[in-house]
């Protein structure tokens, strides 16, 4: 895999879009949405040395136009004005804020616009070939909806910085989605456009929010057969949300011949997660990105945007999960062994629970999940559902 | 819920002396299933659904094609005197009607006239809202003792989280009939708290069950 394939000399391998700012989109210190997964993870890269002040770019804040790509504007202005306080929650409760999971906080708008801002500049980075991929790592924000907020998210950073790379830079999309929860806000804002490509593979909607993301669920209009739906089940493990991801992603790719990539990284499917069920490990996190990474040079050039998305297991699995998602990017070879001994000693006093020392998960994580073979069988059937209308089918004779 | 917040009321009719060919030409245009017959004061006669055309023309299969066939009137075909239903019928009854009767759809007649239609399809859109389904949100479920006031108990959980809910459905327990199970969809992406106190209130709650473990 070539590292440049430009004749610029002077273009990045991959950006790292972030700063501490990042950290304002905090919605109380209890909410399970916490970005003190930024730091811990940029303090891992540092101390791996795979990140550099040369890798990092800072984010810009979304100006009102952007986020208008993908927002409706009664929205935008009862965020703008709850952020300051102007608005109590039985006012805002329509637009999906001031809830339980979404509840106001000063300078709302402001911290919400930022993450978008920061998938923005990735975009630039990317499609202006100033890098060959961007990430970041505040983003991934998928369930925002054009006119509410949803599920801990305010605005959709990957629905405007589709928008905005369709009207900036005339490219065509592909937006797969990892997060144990389906991506339904990107997915909707989609749903009938045929240049944007949205797979989403996802816990099943039977116990976990927000219960959309059938295999049914296609698209409309023209953008009937653009949108792609596996969810699985619970007990899922490794092997066969693997086995789904890569037998998906390939097949769609090459169906679909995209000019860009972004993928959203939600680190939730692990075992430790606490709000959902797939049982996955880290070898998870570990292979979704090297697929990613390959079929963008196939591909797109090597157009690759990545961003976050969920991960509330903040201590034992986002850093680790995420530090190999850039050290991907970058080339480096994935690292074995123990964490370095300077993250955990810093760290594990902060820390509610033992953090976990290597970068692979220790051996029998959890007890063996009975009906496993079931469950593979299951997921199976789900992947030919969902990819039946691209795969060459013979008439009978 | 009642009917005629419900039904469709653009309807696609025909009269009985219309052809089969104009059944079949108007079905497909309008990707429909079933057409009630009307005479010219707009009252139901009958109803051709695709099945009855499918028993009336030729086999594919067969060599000889007998195109008279769809000239054939609709009258000839049709079922007369169909089950009706009225705009004011809950829709719980009609739903009786389709499973006892094994129909697919059910016309609806007001003052003599056809006013409007619901298909089977139309009454699982609805079954679908009223899981609540179509709305994010989690799905929590609980198993309770069947006796007076635990909605209640239960339901205070999420009005003490502040947390709107979707849709309750409650099922009997299929393995012992001393208890019932709750369904809340919740629009919540973070149902811990509430799963937590639901516990402490000394319900069951079944989230996930792990398949093939007993709990």
């Amino acid at each position: 895999m070539a590292k440049h394939t430009g004749n610029d000399k002077l273009k990045k391998h991959a950006v790292y879009v972030y700063s501490e700012e990042q950290l304002g989109y905090k919605f109380s210190e209890t909410h399970p949405f916490n970005q003190k997964r930024l730091i811990l993870t940029t303090d891992l890269l540092r101390k791996m040395n795979a990140l550099s002040d040369q890798d990092i770019v800072i984010p810009r804040i979304a100006t009102d136009d952007e986020l208008l790509l993908a927002h409706d504007p009664r929205y935008v202005d009862i965020v703008k004005k709850a952020s300051k306080g102007l608005m109590t929650s039985s006012q805002t409760e329509s637009f999906g804020i001031g809830t339980e999971d979404t509840p106001i906080f000063p300078n709302m708008h402001e911290a919400s616009a930022r993450l978008v801002g920061g998938t923005l500049t990735a975009v630039d980075y990317v499609m202006e070939n100033k890098a060959l991929h961007a990430l970041n790592l505040g983003g991934g924000l998928h369930h925002g909806f054009h006119g509410r907020a949803s599920g801990f998210c305010i605005y959709n950073d990957s629905s405007v910085a589709i928008k905005y790379i369709q009207q900036k830079y005339k490219a065509r999309v592909l937006y797969i989605d990892t997060d144990a929860h389906h991506g339904d806000g990107v997915q909707w804002s989609f749903y009938e456009d045929p240049d944007v490509c949205t797979i989403s593979i996802h816990e099943t909607g039977r116990y976990l929010f927000p219960g959309t993301g059938n295999v049914t669920e296609r698209g409309s209009g023209l953008g009937y057969g653009t949108s792609f739906n596996l969810p699985i089940d619970a007990f899922t493990e490794d092997e066969s949300f693997l086995d789904l991801y890569m037998t998906a992603f390939r097949e769609i790719a090459t169906h679909f011949k995209p000019d860009v990539i972004i993928t959203q990284n939600g680190a939730d499917a692990h075992y430790l997660d606490p709000l959902t069920h797939l049982y996955g490990t880290m070898k998870l996190y570990q292979e979704i990105p090297k697929l990613a990474h390959q079929l963008a040079h196939e591909f797109c050039d090597g157009k690759w945007i990545a961003v976050g998305g969920g991960g509330y297991d903040i201590w034992r699995v986002v850093p680790r999960a995420w530090s190999l998602l850039w050290m991907e990017m970058n080339d480096m070879e994935l690292p074995q062994g123990k964490l370095p001994k300077e993250w955990l000693d810093q760290w594990q006093k902060d820390s509610p629970v033992q953090l976990i020392p290597t970068w692979m998960d220790p051996e029998n994580l959890y007890e063996p999940i009975p009906r496993k073979e079931e469950i593979t069988e299951k997921n199976k059937q789900v992947l030919d559902k969902a990819l039946y209308h691209i795969r060459p089918h013979y008439e009978k004779e | 819920m009642i009917v005629e917040q419900m039904m469709k009321t653009n309807v696609f009719t025909l009269q009985p002396s219309h052809s089969i060919k104009d059944a079949i030409t108007l079905m497909q245009e309008n990707k429909i299933r079933h057409l009630p017959i009307t005479n010219e004061i707009g009252s139901v006669v009958g109803i051709v659904t695709d099945r009855d055309i499918k028993e009336a023309i030729p086999s594919y299969l067969m060599e000889d094609q007998n195109q008279d066939i769809y000239e054939t009137k609709i009258k000839e075909i049709m079922t007369k005197n169909p089950i009706i239903g009225h705009p004011l019928d809950f829709v719980e009854e009609i739903a009786t009607t389709f499973y006892d009767q094994q129909i697919g759809c059910l016309p609806i007649v007001s003052g003599g006239k056809l006013v409007g239609i619901v298909t089977e399809t139309d009454l699982l859109y609805k079954y679908i809202e009223l899981t609540g389904a179509h709305q994010p949100g989690s799905q929590i479920e609980v198993r309770v003792p069947n006796r007076p006031g635990t909605l209640f108990e239960v339901s205070k959980v999420f009005h003490d989280h502040k947390s709107n809910v979707l849709s309750v459905l409650v099922y009997p327990d299929l393995v012992n009939n001393e208890n019932k199970i709750l369904v809340f969809r919740v629009k919540t992406m973070n149902p811990l708290g509430i799963i937590e106190d639901i516990r402490k209130e000394g319900f069951d709650v079944l989230w996930p069950n792990i398949p093939g473990m007993t709990n």
